[in-house]
């Protein structure tokens, strides 16, 4: 029974990363940029849920709702002013002004919020129990996997069905031919930065609701690991990532379990080695028509 | 008559190459105008300029009187006049239909559909081949898609840069077969080509360019039989 817990505490926790891979993909298929900061973001998502919760009393979907928009204007924000004026800039440039931005962030959260580590309150409490107890689930794992099933849906229905989601993988695929439709590239780039971050924050409230600790540098690692989710599933593509976050976080509960808690990085980004190494695009890299 | 497209002393660089030096042109209404030259003396330059995805150094480029200098690349496919580019840049991984819906972008949704009726008209194939990725496509049909996905925002200028590149000479003769037809259609036509033969066969006008310059300018016919360009571009 204990590894069907597993199983399932993995699924919830990769939902998480996926839904923050889906920004880091998204953002890399149309500004071909790594936007290193998208991690801080969802700190930035829980901070708000935090004190919309904490010090207003707002109702925790409020809370999360107002977290999300505070961060589709935070990711707006950020590409306006640190990432267009590199449109034309090798792309180390832009890359380094990513985890400068990223180092900003945390850098400002520590000073309008200090560096002590605050207890997040779940957005929902309590679990499930199935198998006379054997088996529990904690609602907040279950609301992780519906949130990523439905942001999976609606991200598809999006780039496959609207014009403005068609645009976006015009844009994706030919910058240059996409303007010549009239289709306008600056606010496309806007548009997905603003998506992604909105799932960012809904990212970091799920994530601190199932593991209640927050802190300035919380987003920092959870990024990182969903960055190598969406390069595990092949950058680029939205059911890579959603495949590479729902693996990653199946790998590092297992990990966890059975092998060492302390190696469970090391064995999440050697798993990321080997795959590389077989398939350099990624697992579902190559074949899948629909990037963006 | 008054020019629809009109460039004044049009100068463009990359970085620190001149790559149009000066240059002036004109397109009547009705048309079929060409600008011939070889590999590197500027006909794409000028064309990527006039569609607003260069930006001249100095010069104006004037369409129906209004100037698109300064105008952004996504404003200029409302003017009405469209660019089918260099290496016909369909969108691979989008459908057919897909690709001919962004040639309509920013039309409204009835007009848009009539057009894709007249494109799948005038392109049989395109229709049979609606629902296929465009990236599974032949060489001529992407180029048949990259003229429909124009076609779509019912331009009254089409710019058309090297159509006949890699193609097999069958399917040149059927692109220049509805290049002709597009014009019989009262579309007026801005042709970019290295194959100056088959582009001064159709032309009403046509200008020389080297490395940058105008150097000729006459009808298609009298070009076709100008010494100069004959040695130069139509092997001897």
């Amino acid at each position: 029974m204990s590894l069907l817990n597993n199983l399932i505490i993995g699924v919830s926790l990769g939902s998480i990363y996926a839904i923050i891979a889906l920004g880091y993909t998204m953002v890399y298929g149309i500004a071909k940029m790594l936007n290193f900061a998208h991690g801080d973001v969802i700190m930035v998502g829980a901070f708000v849920s935090f004190f919309a919760a904490g010090s207003f009393g707002l109702p925790p979907v409020v809370g999360l709702l107002l977290a999300m928009a505070v961060c589709t204007l935070l990711g707006i924000t950020i590409e306006r002013l640190a990432y267009k004026p590199l449109r034309q800039a090798p792309s180390l440039a832009v890359l380094i002004t990513a985890i400068g931005v990223s180092y900003l962030l945390q850098n400002g959260a520590q000073i309008l919020w200090g560096a002590a580590t605050k207890t997040f309150t779940p957005i929902l409490e309590g679990q499930l129990s199935l198998a006379g107890g054997q088996i529990t689930v904690t609602y907040v794992a279950i609301l992780a996997v519906v949130c990523c099933l439905v942001v999976m849906v609606c991200l598809t229905l999006f780039t496959g069905k609207t014009k403005l989601g068609k645009a976006m993988r015009a844009c994706s695929e030919d910058k240059g031919a996409a303007q010549l439709m009239g289709i306008n590239v600056d606010s496309t780039i806007s548009m997905t930065f603003a998506i992604g971050s909105a799932l960012a924050a809904l990212a970091g409230v799920l994530m601190c609701s199932a593991y209640p600790v927050l802190s300035p540098t919380t987003g920092a690692l959870s990024g990182i690991r969903a960055f190598t989710a969406a390069v595990f599933g092949g950058i680029g593509s939205i059911p890579g990532a959603f495949l590479g976050g729902i693996l990653l976080g199946i790998i590092e509960t297992f990990a966890k379990a059975y092998i060492s808690t302390s190696l469970s990085d090391a064995v999440v980004f050697g798993v990321l080695i080997v795959v590389l190494l077989v398939k350099p695009a990624g697992l579902l890299g190559k074949y899948v028509p629909e990037k963006v | 008559m008054e020019p629809m497209l009109k460039v004044s002393d049009l100068n463009v660089y990359y970085g620190a190459i001149h790559a149009v030096k000066g240059v002036s042109f004109e397109v009547l209404p009705g048309e079929i105008v060409t600008l011939i030259g070889a590999n590197g003396a500027g006909k794409t330059t000028i064309l990527n300029t006039v569609a607003g995805l260069l930006h001249p150094a100095s010069g104006t480029v004037e369409f129906e009187d209004k100037s698109l200098v300064n105008v952004s690349a996504h404003r200029i496919v409302n003017q009405g006049l469209a660019l089918v580019p260099e290496g016909r840049r369909v969108f691979l991984q989008m459908t057919v239909e897909e690709n001919l819906e962004m040639g309509a972008y920013t039309r409204p949704k009835e007009e848009a559909g009539y057009s894709l009726e007249k494109v799948f008209y005038q392109f049989p194939r395109l229709k049979e081949r609606r629902s296929q990725v465009a990236g599974t496509l032949s060489g001529g049909e992407q180029q048949m898609l990259a003229m429909g996905r124009a076609l779509m925002s019912s331009p009254r200028l089409m710019m058309l840069d090297e159509p006949s590149m890699g193609l097999a000479p069958i399917l040149v003769d059927q692109i220049f077969g509805i290049i002709k037809n597009l014009h019989l259609g009262g579309t007026t036509i801005l042709l970019v080509e290295q194959n100056a033969r088959m582009a001064l066969s159709v032309a009403d006008r046509g200008y020389v360019l080297e490395t940058g310059r105008l150097v000729s300018t006459g009808t298609g016919a009298e070009l076709l039989e100008d010494e100069s360009v004959k040695k130069a571009y139509l092997g001897g």
